[in-house]
Formats: C-alpha cells, structure tokens, sequence
C-alpha cells in the first residue's frame, strides 16, 4: 500500500494509530486519583512529544543513514521557528504559510552549512555543524535583534500588518479560521480526554513526515545513504560522489527541523534564540541514539520517552514521594524519600542520563532494539519493531 | 596506441622512490599481468591510475584521455573498475545491495535523487543484480551481511560488483589472494568467460603464478618501482633477469 511492503504498512498503521488514539492512551489514570500525574495526554505535552518526534526522524535521516553526526540541528529548529513567526505578522495567522515558509528557509539555510560543513568528515564535521549552531544562536541574540528580537524573543503582536488577514481574523493561530487551542474535553466516568485541534495539526504532520521517512529509508536513494556510511571508499571507485547524497541528507533532515521549529511557532506563536542552542541540538542526538538510530520507529520512541521524562519526572516532589511511601514507619520513609530525592525533580537529568548510559551500554540499538529483544523473549514476532539497518552509530570515517 | 597508457610516472614517499619512470602501454581487450616482488610499486602503481595518488610525474592516459586530476568517481565513470588488495566492499549491506549499487552507477551517474521511488520499480536493476548473483554463484547469499562472509567470498563480490558495470578496463590487485583453490579456479574461469564475451581489457596484479599464466597475454616485471622486462608469457618464463629479480634465482 502507498508504496511500501506489509510489513512497513503495518508500521504506520500502528504509529497512525498510536498518535490519533493518542488524547485515550496517554491517560491512563481516572483524573484524581493519585496516578493522575503520570498522565501525559494533555494537548501541550502531546504536541511536543509528535513536534520532537518529526525533529528526530528528519535528525535520523542524515545520522541513523550516512553516520554523519551533526550537532547543530537546533539552528534549523530556531530558524523554522522565526520564520514561521515572521509570516504570521506579516502576512496571516493561518499556520499553513507560517510551516511551508519555515520548511524552505531551514533548507535553504542547511544547503549553506551542509556545503560547508560535508567538506569533512567524522569528528570534524560535527565540530564545524556544532561551531556554526552556535553562531547561529549568539547572532540571533544580539547581532540580529532586528530580526529576532534577542532576548525577550520573537513575539506577535495586535499591530503587526497582517496584509492577508481581514478585521474578524482570530489573532491566534489557526487554520483557515480554526484555532490552535480550541479543544474539546471529554468526561467518561472518573477520566477525562482532551482533543486538541493543535495536536491533531502535529499529529497528521507527524504521520506524512514519518511516512516520508520511510519511503526514503526504502528507496534506492536510501540505500546510497547507508553505503555512504558503511563504506566511503568503495562508494568512490564505484562512480558515486558521496558529496550530493550527503548534502541532500543534511538538507532533508535540516528542513524535517524546520517543519518541527514552524509548527512549534504555530501551536505558541513565539521564538527565542535558546531553541537553537547546543543543548537543544545535543537533545535530538540523544532522542535518536535513544530510540535506536538507523531505525524507522526509534528516533520516535526516543523523543517520546526524553520529552515525557522532562516533563512528567521534573514534576515530581517531595510532598509526593513522601505520599508514596506514607504505608512504611516514618524512618525508613524519611530514608526513601531521602534516596530517591536526587532521581526526581530538577534531578530528572539525573535519571535520564543513567538510563542513556543504560541503553548505550546495553542496548546499542536503542530502544526499539530492546523492544525487539522482549518481543523475541517473549517468543512473539516482532511487529512493531522494524528491521534494523546497523545497530551502530558510529559517525562516518 | 593502447587504451592505456602510462608515461614517464614517477612516485615518491618522503626518501622512498615507490615508482621511478614508469611506462607501461596496455593494448586494448587484452589481459595484462603486472608482476614483481613484495613492495615492487604495483599497487601504488594502480593507486595512480584511479584517482587515489597523484604521481609526481608523468601522464597516465585512458582512451586518450587524461584521468590526472579527477576524483576517483570520474575515473570510474570513465570506465575503469578496481578491486582491491583488501576487500572493499559495503559491509554494512547485504550481498544483494552489494551488487545493487554499481548497478544504479553504471545506469544512472555519479549522483541520482531518487528518494521516493521504490526498489520494485527498478526491475531492471534488480534483474541485473540477480543475473551477476548468478553468475558469480552467490545467488543462496543474496540476504547474508557481506560483511559475515569469509575473504575469499568478500573478493569474489568484489569482482561481481566491478563486472557488473561493464567496465571497458578492470584493474585486480591479486582478486585471487586468500580463495580457497577451487574458488581460485572458479575465478579464473569466470574472467576467461567475461573475456570471451564481451570487450574487456584486463591490468591483474598476483603472486600466484598459476593465475598469471592462466590468463595474461603480456606480463610486466616490475622490480623497486621500476618495469624490468615486458613480454608473453612464454618468454617470460624462462627470463634470466626475471628469475633473479622475482624468483630469486641467481642467473
Ligand atoms: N601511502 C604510502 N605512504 C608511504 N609509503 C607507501 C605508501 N604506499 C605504499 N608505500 C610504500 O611503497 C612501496 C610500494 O608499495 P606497494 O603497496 O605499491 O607494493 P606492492 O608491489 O603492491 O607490494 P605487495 O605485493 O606486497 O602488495 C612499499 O615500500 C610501501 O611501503
Ligand atoms: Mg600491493
């Protein structure tokens, strides 16, 4: 179907439906109970989890195919975003625009610094995406304040032109008069789901992007990439020039972070120069290498699994943890809490980095390559996981 | 004149001359052997010819054209394969993609986009592909990682990848070195086959001397860089200066 063998339709059956079930799925506990806060179906989180996921599989692209390793794909995040901000105070509030302007700009900025950049390879060519991200980022912090508006940020506002908008335009973004934010709360016993019309946008996008993804992992296209990285050499004494098929993987993945920056902008009109540090480009590496680079399903997964840590770890407290073990004798609950204190809160990091190391260390294949082991154990046949091109995540020599 | 022709090349490494005056001229649709002792310059030699040094000196023509100054996918665009000393092959991918890629070279250049069309599309590739599988007995490996197979067989895909772009010369820096006999056979049953089939002009470099007299027309001895002696096999043999220079027999 569409192109793709049973086994990769069956793959975007089950994404498609994961991410529109997503609103049920992702609530899982009755809205006071004590679970509650594990819950992470509310539109804001959802958004990220699909908008990070779309940033990883371009990010997978170009790392997971040809091991280049780049460390500066949060620039094309934050361009994306300013463009998609600038077109809805220039032209409209609809997000249509604001996302097609944020994908091309991002691909015109990344055949600049993917030009340059691909000249080296391996480590140097991280240093150099990595050295030009953070140009990017310190000039639109104060040498392009005009354009960026530094510190505060890129903002909308009532008197922006807005030439293609009538008087009754909603000043929020919207598509083609529905806006971002509306949603519909359902209640279903002690449960409660919400629909958002921004989640939904995401979703969709998300699918087409993934779908895209595959489509290119399986092409002949696809392939060059992958013999680009396991084998530079014999690529050139067989008639290849791995130049444009690098440069073409950076590109295509340096815009995947643009569509992720536009739509950002277009659930929260705003963009501020930190969406494009290093820390944000250091992030899609570890969601990716998480996940399993060089799968299908893994750079998803690993967005999924970072933004649900940030999110819902960070929220953890005390108080709470002090509830959860209230049942043992006040000593031994005071040792608790003191224990897990570090793991939880600001410590989220903690966790996460210790679960990185984890999977690197246990799992090279990330994620999904855990998955497939379960699976196996379990002696089911993996459906979900898809077939693993290289388990490694060497960058290119 | 012959297809190619290598005039005056010299090559050096810091104090070590690898290549002093080079001239070798190999005459179209023949086999050309080039022999000589460990460290002789033959697969600097070869390096020369395809874009991977640049020797300091002298000209290298193919066809009446020059391949100095072009990268390495030009001059396999030009028409001129390599197998290498060690296996180069794509480890990371099956037999079969293996085969697949100087597929899609030989067809579509040196770059193609191709991103959204699908590997069922391309059935004349994957015809090819399957044909030279075939023919090179490797058709039961097709889904193994090349990578898992042992050297003999790494080589053997090597040459497979190199044929299936109907090279017009085909450079083997010793295609036979770690094959088991019969695969060696094998190979040099297959290369007499290509040879009767179509145009092909052969440069082989090997140690095994079986190989050599079971295929080369002219054999070049090359000693410490330089050519000794060119001729037939025949008159090769039985050379006084090749048996002290390559056999180490005093004459
Ligand atoms: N890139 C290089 N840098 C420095 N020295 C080199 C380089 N390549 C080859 N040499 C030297 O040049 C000489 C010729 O090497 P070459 O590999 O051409 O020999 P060969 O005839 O192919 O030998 P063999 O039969 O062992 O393959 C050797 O002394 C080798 O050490
Ligand atoms: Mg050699």
């Amino acid at each position: 179907m569409l192109g793709l063998t049973a086994k990769d339709t069956t793959l975007l059956i089950i994404v498609a439906v994961l991410t529109l079930f997503a609103p049920f799925i992702l609530n899982p506990f009755p809205t006071d109970s004590a679970m509650a806060q594990f819950n992470a179906g509310y539109p804001d989180l959802m958004q990220r989890f699909v908008i990070f996921g779309i940033f990883a599989i371009g990010f997978n692209i170009l790392f997971g195919l040809t091991g280049y390793l780049s460390f500066g794909h949060a620039a094309f995040l934050g361009v994306g975003s300013y463009s998609a901000v600038w077109m809805m105070k220039l032209l409209t509030m609809n997000v249509i625009p604001a996302i097609v302007l944020s994908v091309i700009v991002a691909g015109l900025f990344s055949v600049v610094i993917g030009y340059i950049s691909l000249r080296r390879s391996g480590i140097y060519f991280s240093i150099l995406t990595l050295a030009f991200a953070q140009m990017s980022y310190n000039l639109a912090y104060s040498v392009l304040t005009p354009v960026t508006n530094g510190e505060t940020g890129l903002q909308i506002a009532l008197d922006d032109p807005r030439i293609l908008d009538g008087a009754n335009a909603p000043q929020y973004p919207n598509l083609f008069g529905t806006e971002m934010n509306d949603a519909v709360t359902m209640a279903l016993g002690p449960w409660a789901f919400t629909f958002s019309v921004g989640y939904y946008v995401c979703a969709i996008i998300m699918m087409l992007a993934f779908y895209l993804s595959i489509r290119i992992f399986r092409s002949p296209f696809g392939m060059m990439l992958r013999a680009v990285k396991s084998n530079q050499q014999r690529m050139n004494y067989t008639g290849l020039n791995t130049r444009p098929y690098t440069l073409a993987a950076f590109v295509i993945s340096g815009m995947y972070a643009g569509l992720a920056g536009g739509l950002m902008a277009s659930m929260d009109p705003l963009a501020g120069a930190e969406r494009m540090q290093w820390t944000a480009s250091g992030e899609v590496v570890l969601m990716t290498i998480l996940g399993g680079a060089g799968t299908l399903i893994g750079p998803v997964v690993g967005a999924g699994f970072i933004k649900y840590f940030e999110n819902i770890f960070s929220k953890i407290n005390d108080s709470i943890l002090h509830q959860w073990f209230s049942f043992m004798p006040e000593g031994i609950e005071d040792l608790l809490v003191f224990l897990v204190h570090p793991f939880i809160g600001k410590g989220w990091h903690l966790t996460l980095g210790l679960l990185f190391m984890l999977v690197v260390i246990f799992l090279p294949g990330g994620l999904v390559e855990g998955g497939q082991r379960l699976s196996r154990m379990f002696g089911r046949k993996a459906k979900t996981s898809d077939e693993k091109t290289d388990g490694k995540t060497s960058p290119a020599e | 004149m012959g297809i190619l022709e290598i005039k005056n090349v010299n090559k050096r490494f810091g104090g070590l001359q690898a290549l002093g005056n080079v001239n070798l001229s190999v005459a179209e649709n023949t086999v050309h052997a080039i022999i000589g002792p460990n460290g002789a310059g033959k697969s600097t030699l070869l390096n020369c010819l395809v874009g991977k040094l640049i020797p300091d000196t002298g000209s290298v023509m193919f066809d009446g054209q020059s391949v100095l100054g072009r990268a390495p996918y030009e001059i396999n665009q030009m028409g001129i394969s390599r197998v290498f000393q060690t296996p180069e092959i794509f480890g990371d991918l099956t037999v079969m993609e293996n085969m697949l890629i100087p597929c899609f070279a030989k067809r579509d250049g040196s770059f193609e986009m191709n991103a959204l069309s699908t590997m069922s599309k391309q059935r004349d590739i994957m015809e090819k592909a399957e044909q030279m599988l075939v023919d090179m007995n490797m058709a039961d490996k097709r889904h193994m990682h090349a990578a898992s197979m042992s050297r003999g067989d790494k080589r053997r895909l090597e040459i497979g990848m190199c044929l299936s772009q109907e090279p017009r010369l085909l450079l083997l820096d010793e295609p036979t070195a770690g094959m088991a006999r019969a695969d060696t056979n094998n190979t040099i049953d297959l290369l007499k086959q290509i040879k009767a089939e179509r145009d092909i002009t052969i440069a082989i470099i090997e140690h095994d001397m079986h190989v050599v007299f079971s295929l080369a027309e002219r054999i070049t001895v090359l000693a410490q860089g330089t050519p000794l002696v060119e001729d037939t096999p025949e008159k090769i043999k039985g050379h006084p200066k090749v048996r002290e220079a390559y056999l180490g027999e005093s004459a």
